[in-house]
């Protein structure tokens, strides 16, 4: 829920799974903000709550810092 | 010698007590009010039994106020409702007058016409008819468009009477009118609660000030007690045309036929072709999601749009698609109808189709009120919570600690809103707001 500093891991929690993961992060992640969990591909679709919330328009690590700076919505 | 002099002369003492009391007062968990603003939480009564079963044994009942149309309400105002903002004045004198009415002014209702007029004569109707409002005063400038009004409540069967200025002047019209309001609250508050089933109960939907903890926590919350009302038979809307732009084919694949959906698809390629085609001067890609929701984390409009969705449930789909302001005529179920995002527009036409129960899950803290469908609102963002405490009904931020899981949070909220239909005031009750915005379509004539 705090703010995360890079290179801190993370413990998180899956809400549609109850699962677990450990992830180290490689930015500074502001609170509310979301977190690459594998590596992702210039191009590749985002997906949350099981859809298409837009396209990665840069390479992103997994680990990184996903928003309006590598991620678009295909709408415009 | 005074209690300034006294300080300043134990002056290190006093100064280690200070540092002392600050750090005490510090180390109240957050969220903790210094001063119990719960009476539950602070240990002077015992809770409220728990009236909601977990295993779907049974539907769950409430105390409610059944009309003379059957309809059951939780609310029983009466009401001095103003055709058009001229007559606001009186309404006002009215509600001043005669203690246990409320009178709800708002600032149009001349020269409209068209469409517009239609959905200005639909919403004051369905305002008068709603069955949270027990009786209702229409004063209006002139007698035409305030008969018109009290014809239209009357068909409900509850007791209406209308009063008209022109040719009276406001003492005349406040004199008379008082009189008769005051009939009605006699009348009125002999009606009393009778046991009433949740799948009587109408209830609607709508999110504000959303971020990232809206679409992962509250929202989902909302939709958790959807699912479980609509198995027991209520009657739920949601609305918001433009915040579902991003998810408007899934939403439309949630219309219980394809007929429905594409009915859907219309109603939202409409606003889309009317509105936003018509005003838009740019390709809305710097205003959603706001400048607020990407602060938030929200990063596009899909987002966003598929974090407000989250509200209607998983397996809920909407049996109807609905005018503004317009009464579902289908039976129990989910109706979707054609609304603005704006929260007090969405809600006052929610109210005019018949809701008699609203829930508003928050982000960053909207705070909103409607005079006469009791708004209950969660959030489940627990800084929201920490400092606007005095506007959240259910704090359901525990779900991103893992304290609750969704179904627990669903249930909680079930148990909120009953307590709130028999008679629990909600935090925007107690605070007084009391929003009754009119959608207007076009400007009047």
């Amino acid at each position: 829920m705090e703010d995360i500093s890079a290179g801190k891991t993370l413990q998180g929690w899956m809400m549609a799974t109850d699962g677990n993961l450990r992830l180290k992060c490689l930015n500074d992640i502001p609170i509310g903000h979301k977190v690459a969990l594998v590596n992702i591909k210039k191009g590749d679709t985002i997906m949350k709550y099981g859809h298409d919330i837009g396209k990665a328009i840069a390479d992103i690590k997994k680990g990184g810092h996903v928003h309006v700076h590598n991620v678009k919505t295909k709408r415009w | 010698m005074s209690t300034f002099t006294m300080l300043r002369r134990k002056g290190g003492k006093m100064a280690k007590t200070v540092k002392k009391l600050k750090k005490s007062i510090r180390s109240v968990p957050a969220g903790s009010p210094i001063v119990p603003k719960l009476v539950e939480d602070a240990g002077l009564i015992k809770p409220v039994s728990r009236r909601v079963s977990r295993n779907g044994r049974g539907k769950p009942s409430f105390l409610g106020y059944r009309r003379e149309n059957g309809r059951v309400g939780i609310r029983n105002h009466v009401i001095i409702l103003p055709l058009d903002d001229l007559s606001n004045a009186a309404c006002e004198a009215v509600g001043n007058n005669i203690k246990g009415t409320l009178a709800i002014p708002h600032p149009y209702g001349r020269l409209q016409f068209g469409e517009d007029l239609e959905l200005h004569f639909r919403t004051l109707i369905g305002t008068g008819k709603n069955a949270n409002v027990a009786a209702v005063i229409v004063i209006g400038i002139e007698s035409a468009w305030t008969q018109r009004v009290v014809d239209g409540i009357a068909k409900s069967g509850k007791p209406v009477a209308g009063f008209s200025i022109e040719q009276n002047g406001d003492h005349k019209i406040i004199a008379s009118a008082s009189r008769q309001a005051k009939e009605f609250v006699h009348w009125a508050s002999e009606l009393t609660r009778e046991n009433c089933s949740v799948d009587e109960l109408w209830i609607s939907v709508k999110c504000g000030e959303s971020d990232t903890t809206s679409g992962l926590a509250s929202n989902p919350t909302v939709g958790n007690f959807i699912d479980k009302m609509d198995s027991w038979g209520a009657t739920t809307c949601f609305g918001e045309t433009s915040e579902i732009t991003g998810a408007e084919m899934v939403c439309a694949a949630r219309g219980k036929t394809a007929a429905i959906g594409a009915k859907f698809t219309k109603t939202w390629q409409a606003y889309m072709d009317d509105v936003i085609e018509q005003f838009k001067t740019d390709d809305l890609s710097d205003s959603q999601p706001t400048k607020g929701n990407i602060e938030g984390g929200l990063t596009t409009i899909e987002e966003k749009a598929f974090g407000n969705l989250e509200k209607i449930g998983k397996k809920t789909c909407f049996i109807d698609v609905l005018e503004p302001a317009e009464e579902p005529k289908k039976g129990s179920g989910l109706y979707f109808m054609d609304t603005s995002s704006a929260a007090a527009e969405c809600v006052t036409l929610q109210a005019a189709a018949g809701f008699v129960v609203h829930l508003f899950p928050t982000g960053q803290g909207n705070i909103v009120g409607n005079p006469i469908e009791p708004v209950i609102k969660l959030t489940a963002n627990p800084r929201t919570y920490r400092t606007m405490t005095e506007h959240i009904d259910y704090n359901c931020s525990g779900i991103l600690r893992r304290d609750m899981n969704l179904n627990q949070a669903g249930d909680g909220l079930i148990d909120i809103c009953l307590r709130t239909c028999n008679g629990r005031h909600t935090a925007a009750e107690a605070l007084g707001h009391r929003q009754f915005v009119l959608t207007k379509l076009y400007r009047s004539a």
